[in-house]
């Protein structure tokens, strides 16, 4: 395969969200703005990136029995740096994802890539399958985040596109989330058949 | 009073699946029959609240007692994935009925993130420990509630004509649109 196939099956083809249905929880929690979306995807991106590469790297001196574990292990010691890096330089973002953050740890992408992708294939392929996937993800959640601005706030990235006076408020709201998760999911299945 | 408003505040107000969207993957990947959905809520149920009884004296006696609160995430994610395993291992061999009904649903529990986020929320919200497993039984309530109700809905879901491009996850994620728009009611009622 080569690497830019590898790089760019995680937008359509292979898209965690869309497709794979994987990342649920914080898909549908932060996507309320376009920006929240962007930053959850992209702390989500940086700890998919490195825990690719760490694993990819010290797989063979993994014990097979122990490994789901320490992959657990490496994927919350990047958590924490995002994390702390994230409340230091960018507190606003940090207070709106919340908890989202800390739960990157449990997010399926994360540790399925590890497991499925990084263990048995070299650095370089696992560094790009972790950049690509995590792009992926991160066009998805500022997809349907903006999609939810636009409708439930009449703005995109914070800049005012229509009058408040026509908004939908329900789609800012957590029925709004999965309304529109569902309507995207349809459409991708339809784009991917053609 | 106090309990009561966590009570209702963790079940209908804020439920934390279709309000607070954790443990998403479960509620959209074991409810398509109502008898598998009734093992996963009862598992979570179980696990939540031995987590955060757990989690919860981890973050006093040993992360703030020695400063270590940065260690938070990944002491708390080892914690669980550890006692995952050390009720699989026990109910086994003391229970292995509940074995039977529980068991596949165990391993799957780890990166279920009602789990951490409940034992995280716990210590945000600054509760002591009995709240907190009051807290942790309301949740798994909430959890298995929304899960039951939607496995219900979507068993009948079955029998209907949907509409092609909607089968499947498209029509589940707007059932549970909507099931989180009859749960909006709720709110201001704490």
């Amino acid at each position: 395969m080569n690497q830019w196939k590898n790089f760019s099956k995680g937008f359509i083809k292979e898209n965690p969200v869309f497709v794979l249905l994987l990342g649920m929880c914080p898909t549908l929690g932060v996507t309320s703005s376009a920006i929240n979306g962007l930053g959850m995807g992209l702390a989500t991106t940086f700890v998919l990136l490195m825990s690719n590469i760490v694993v990819s790297l010290i797989k063979s001196q993994i014990p097979d029995k122990v490994r789901i574990p320490s992959f657990i292990v490496i994927i919350a010691s990047f958590v924490t740096v995002v994390q702390l890096v994230m409340q230091a330089y960018m507190p606003s973002l940090f207070k709106s994802l919340g908890l989202f953050i800390p739960l990157i740890v449990v997010n399926c992408i994360v540790l399925g890539r590890a497991e499925a992708f990084a263990s048995k294939n070299n650095l370089v392929t696992s560094a790009v399958d972790g950049l690509g996937i995590g792009l992926g993800f991160t066009f998805a959640l500022v997809l349907l985040g903006g999609i939810r601005e636009l409708l439930g706030s009449g703005k995109l990235f914070d800049i005012t596109i229509y009058s408040e006076n026509y908004v939908t408020l329900l789609f800012v709201l957590a029925p709004g989330a999965f309304i529109v998760l569902g309507y995207l999911i349809a459409i991708i299945n339809r784009i991917k058949k053609d | 009073m106090n309990y009561l408003v966590i009570v209702i505040g963790a079940i209908l107000v804020n439920n934390i699946v279709l309000m607070q969207f954790l443990g998403i993957c479960p509620f959209l990947g074991v409810s398509k029959r109502l008898s598998t959905a009734i093992g996963m809520a009862g598992a979570v149920a179980f696990v939540m609240v031995l987590a955060t009884i757990v989690t919860y004296l981890i973050q006093v006696y040993i992360l703030d007692a020695f400063g270590l609160a940065f260690l938070q995430t990944i002491a708390f994610i080892l914690v669980i994935a550890s006692l995952v395993q050390l009720v699989e291992i026990i109910l086994k061999k003391v229970s292995p009925a509940l074995y039977q009904a529980l068991g596949i649903f165990l391993p799957l529990i780890t990166t279920n993130c009602a789990i951490l986020g409940v034992a995280i929320l716990t210590i945000q919200k600054e509760f002591n420990l009995v709240e907190g497993v009051i807290y942790a039984v309301a949740n798994a309530i909430g959890f298995g509630l929304a899960l039951l109700l939607f496995a219900g809905i979507r068993e009948h879901m079955d029998l209907q004509d949907v509409p092609k491009g909607l089968k499947g996850t498209p029509i589940a994620l707007i059932t549970a649109g909507i099931l989180a728009m009859a749960f909006m009611g709720f709110s201001g009622l704490v």
